[in-house]
This record gives C-alpha cells, sequence and structure tokens, in this order.
C-alpha cells in the first residue's frame, strides 16, 4: 500500500460571479496603451489619434453645445423606431407562440426576412416614408422586429406547459392565462432577446444617419471620416460604445427588477 | 357531488391506454387509483376535470357543486405547479382573481386557507425558497381556496422525500377529519392508498382495466402506521399489482 493522498479536487468553475471593476480595468489599460503609443511615436498619428485628444475633441463638442445637437436627434430615432420594433415584434412573436395558423403562416416569412440586410432596404424606405425621419424609424423598427418576434414566440414556447395545464385547470380565462403564465414566463427570453435587438437598433442607427441626415451621431461620424478628422471620427465612436454600454446596463437593471423571481 | 365515469376507453393512436373504466366516486370520499406505471391512471384523473376527452365513455357529475364552490373539480399536480414569479399569497389569489375575488374577500379567503396548510407565515416567500412539501402546501392551499366539490390529486407526494411524503400524509388526513372532502387520488405508493382510501381501485397494465375495488372502512384518523389490518389489505394490493407491475416492466423492455 501506498502512502495516503489526499484526494485531487476537481470540482468548482463554470460558475461566473460578479467581479467588480475588471471591465473598467481592460478599458483603462487599452486606453493608456494607446496614449503611450501614440505619444512615444510608436503607433503614428495617421493609425490612431491620441486618445488625449479625442477626449479634448468631446469637451470641445460637449461645450459647443453641438454634442447635444447631434445627440438628441439621435437618441429620438433609437426610442422611436426600436420601441415601434420592439412592440410589434413582441406582439407578432406572442401571436406565432400561441395560434398554429399564424405560426404556420409567419414563420416561414420571418425566416426570410431575418436574413435580410435592412441597411439595403434604405432607398426602398425613402421612397416609401420619405427622406427624413419616417425612413430612419422604419429602418430601425423593421431591423429590432425579426430578432424580437424570433426571441419572443421562442421563449412562448418555452414556457412551461404544466402551468398553463394547471391556469385551465382553475377555469382561468384564455386573457388570464396570457397576461399572468405566458408573458411573465416568457420574460427571459424576450429579455435577452432585447439586447440582441437594441445592438442592432444602435448599428442601424448610423447606417441611417450616415445615408442622409443632417444631425446625428452617424452624420457626424461620416462627416469627420471624409475629413479623415480621426478624432472627431474616434469621438463619436466613443458616443456609440457608451450607449451600447448605457443600453445594456439598462436591461440589466430591467432584468434584475422583473426577473427578481429566478435569482 | 359525485362523479361518475361510465364506460371510459381511451387510445393514443394505435396504442390502447384504457379499456372500459366504469368508477363512481361518491361525495366525501377518498378514491385512490392505484396501478402499474403507464396504466394511465394519470390520463384518467385528467378526463375526470375536463383537462383532456376519452375516446370512448363520459364523465358524469351528479347532483350540483355547493354552494361557493368556485371551481367544483380542482387539481393538486405532483410538480406542484406553482407560477415561480409569485410569491405564496399571489399564487393563492391567482385563482380568486379569476372569479372577480380581490381585496378583504380575497384576503380572508387566503388567510384561511395558508392558516388550514400552516404556511400563515410564509405568505410573502417565493416558490424558489421553499421545500419540496412546503411547496405542494401551497399547491393544497391554492385548491381548498376555490372551495372544490371534487379533488383531483394527481400523484401529489411522489416528488417528496420519504419524511415530508410521512408529514403531508397527516396533514391531508387531518384535512379531511376536520372538513371531510371528495378527492380522486392517484397514486403508485401502496401504502398512501391504505392510508388515505376509502376505496381503492386496482389498474391492471396497459391498457388499464379495473382489476378490483377494494373498500376500508377504518376512518382515516384511526389509520396507522403497522396496523394489521391495513398491512393486511396493502398485501392483498400487492399481490394484485405485483404480476401487472412485472409484466409493465417487461413490457416496456420489449417496445
Amino acid at each position: 500500500m501506498s502512502d495516503p493522498r489526499e484526494v485531487r479536487f476537481r470540482g468548482g468553475g463554470f460558475a461566473p460571479s460578479a467581479r467588480r471593476g475588471v471591465g473598467l480595468v481592460v478599458f483603462v489599460v487599452l486606453i493608456a496603451l494607446a496614449e503611450w503609443g501614440t505619444r512615444s511615436g510608436f503607433i503614428t498619428p495617421l493609425t490612431l489619434p491620441k486618445p488625449s485628444d479625442v477626449l479634448a475633441t468631446f469637451g470641445e463638442l460637449w461645450q459647443s453645445g453641438l454634442l447635444m445637437k447631434h445627440l438628441v436627434p439621435s437618441l429620438t430615432r433609437l426610442l422611436v423606431g426600436a420601441a415601434l420594433g420592439v412592440s410589434i415584434g413582441m406582439s407578432v412573436g406572442v401571436l406565432i407562440g400561441l395560434f398554429s395558423y399564424v405560426r404556420a403562416g409567419l414563420v416561414p416569412l420571418v425566416a426570410a426576412l431575418f436574413p435580410i440586410p435592412k441597411i439595403a432596404l434604405l432607398p426602398l424606405f425613402v421612397i416609401w416614408f420619405g427622406i427624413d425621419e419616417g425612413s430612419k424609424y422604419a429602418l430601425i423598427a423593421f431591423g429590432t422586429f425579426t430578432p424580437t418576434v424570433v426571441a419572443t414566440y421562442g421563449a412562448v414556447d418555452n414556457v412551461d406547459r404544466s402551468l398553463i395545464r394547471m391556469g385551465q385547470s382553475f377555469g382561468l380565462s384564455w386573457f388570464s392565462i396570457v397576461r399572468k403564465i405566458v408573458l411573465p414566463g416568457a420574460m427571459p427570453g424576450i429579455l435577452s432577446g432585447l439586447r440582441i435587438s437594441l445592438a442592432i437598433a444602435i448599428i442601424l442607427l448610423v447606417a441611417a444617419e450616415m445615408l442622409g441626415a443632417e444631425y446625428g451621431i452617424g452624420a457626424y461620424i461620416l462627416q469627420a471620416g471624409s475629413l479623415y478628422d480621426l478624432e472627431r471620427l474616434f469621438a463619436g465612436v466613443v458616443i456609440l460604445s457608451l450607449l451600447g454600454v448605457v443600453v445594456s446596463t439598462c436591461i440589466g437593471l430591467l432584468e434584475k427588477r422583473m426577473l427578481r423571481w429566478r435569482a | 357531488m359525485d362523479i361518475r365515469l361510465e364506460g371510459i376507453s381511451h387510445s393514443y393512436g394505435d396504442t390502447e391506454v384504457l379499456r372500459d373504466i366504469s368508477l363512481e366516486v361518491t361525495s366525501d370520499q377518498i378514491v385512490c387509483l392505484v396501478g402499474p406505471s403507464g396504466c394511465g391512471k394519470s390520463t384518467l384523473l385528467r378526463f375526470l376535470g375536463g383537462l383532456e376527452r376519452p375516446t370512448k365513455g363520459r364523465v358524469l357529475q351528479v347532483g350540483s357543486p355547493p354552494e361557493g364552490c368556485l371551481n367544483p373539480l380542482t387539481y393538486v399536480f405532483q410538480d406542484f405547479a406553482l407560477l415561480p414569479w409569485r410569491t405564496v399569497r399571489g399564487n393563492v389569489s391567482l385563482v380568486l382573481e379569476d372569479h372577480g375575488i380581490r381585496g378583504d374577500r380575497a384576503e380572508a379567503i387566503i388567510a384561511d386557507v395558508l392558516s388550514r396548510t400552516r404556511l400563515s407565515d410564509f405568505a410573502e416567500a417565493l416558490p424558489r425558497q421553499l421545500s419540496g412539501g412546503m411547496k405542494q402546501r401551497v399547491a393544497i392551499a391554492r385548491a381548498l381556496a376555490v372551495n372544490p366539490a371534487v379533488m383531483l390529486l394527481d400523484e401529489p407526494l411522489s416528488a417528496l422525500d420519504a419524511q415530508t411524503r410521512e408529514l403531508l400524509m397527516d396533514d391531508l388526513v387531518s384535512l379531511w377529519t376536520r372538513a371531510p372532502f371528495t378527492a380522486v387520488y392517484v397514486t403508485h405508493n401502496l401504502a398512501e392508498a391504505v392510508r388515505l382510501g376509502h376505496k381503492i381501485a386496482v389498474l391492471s397494465r396497459r391498457p388499464g382495466q379495473i382489476r378490483e375495488v377494494v373498500s376500508i372502512d377504518m376512518p382515516l384518523s384511526e389509520r396507522s402506521h403497522g396496523n394489521p389490518e391495513l398491512e393486511a389489505v396493502q398485501s392483498h394490493l400487492w399481490n394484485l399489482m405485483r404480476e401487472e407491475a412485472k409484466a409493465a416492466d417487461e413490457e416496456l423492455l420489449d417496445v
């Protein structure tokens, strides 16, 4: 018999937990590297602007009031477009999840619409909805619609059938079952679909603004790009990134509030 | 209110599940359905409450449900079927809301059923915070809230550990002795059946037929662990079922 050995630990892992500040450190390190690189000349000014210059541009933008002038129309477009797309998408998704005929009729249609790059349709939307805000709302709405539909009907499909059976056995009305059992049960899936939909909305927002807008972050970036003004271009990109972070945080908060029961 | 099953037969496609089942469920009695797995006893229970339709035969209500009965045929499910996003109180109030019972009236009913199931201190807890036994007590409280004429219990204790099962059986017995209710109780556990059943219907393997209906006259409150009379009934039931269970088991392997 050989000597007793301690049993090797092989459990653990596969359970990510919250680590505060790590994300921030990654950002700070990357920006510090860029700053050091551009200052030392290791990175040429043509490759990357100095982060401190981008920050200065950002400050100017803020002081001149131009920031708000670009941000407000962009946010309005995002809000209106996404609200339209997400609400119609959720309704259609729930209908597909509940009715066999709607499912049979619309699932192939959604599958056909999903892979179309919505940006390619912008000229068409300009004709249908006008060159101004209408076409931008429509583009964002259409872009958020398809992923929301797919996420919603998937989520409705995954609602525990035994809970629905329970509702029926207690004589709950059809409407009550949908409102009190199906929708809350589908909420986790709907919210994770919302994350994807809203990221797509931001991408489409910029695309729409690049194709015809006087103000807006997309227009700002396009202008800067055509003048090869890297500082301004990056300032615009930073705004978009921040917008993405803010949206994602908002959904995180929403999930925390609405899905407290899961924990 | 009594329930009468008349010549119930059922098949799923080519598979015959139940054959010509007739059974009477009398008021204020608990009828247990026992049988080997896959004999269609849970299916039969779903017919009783109108969640599924038999291919042949009818389920009849005899007499009208008592005054104040919101949902005459009420289930208690094996997997509890509690809404995880609602508190204990919310889960009970769910089944009252649709009958327009809100506010003080609902509060009174909820307080009553929670105290009968000893859950008053847990009204604000979410299902995930409760043990299996407590979850099933919530489900029973929810069933009591609608004041059912007949309770349909589908293996209500099968998802629980042995100790919890004992305790919950005591709970059911004391609930029944305080206020007798009519119930159909599906189980594969013969000890539960002899403890709770006034009548025990033994089903054969698929296609399920009633092999025998055993009546036990001893009052529920006097039935205890290791009672020789009950032991005798239980071993009689086991003899009836052993062959069926064995055959059913082998049949599943052939498929």
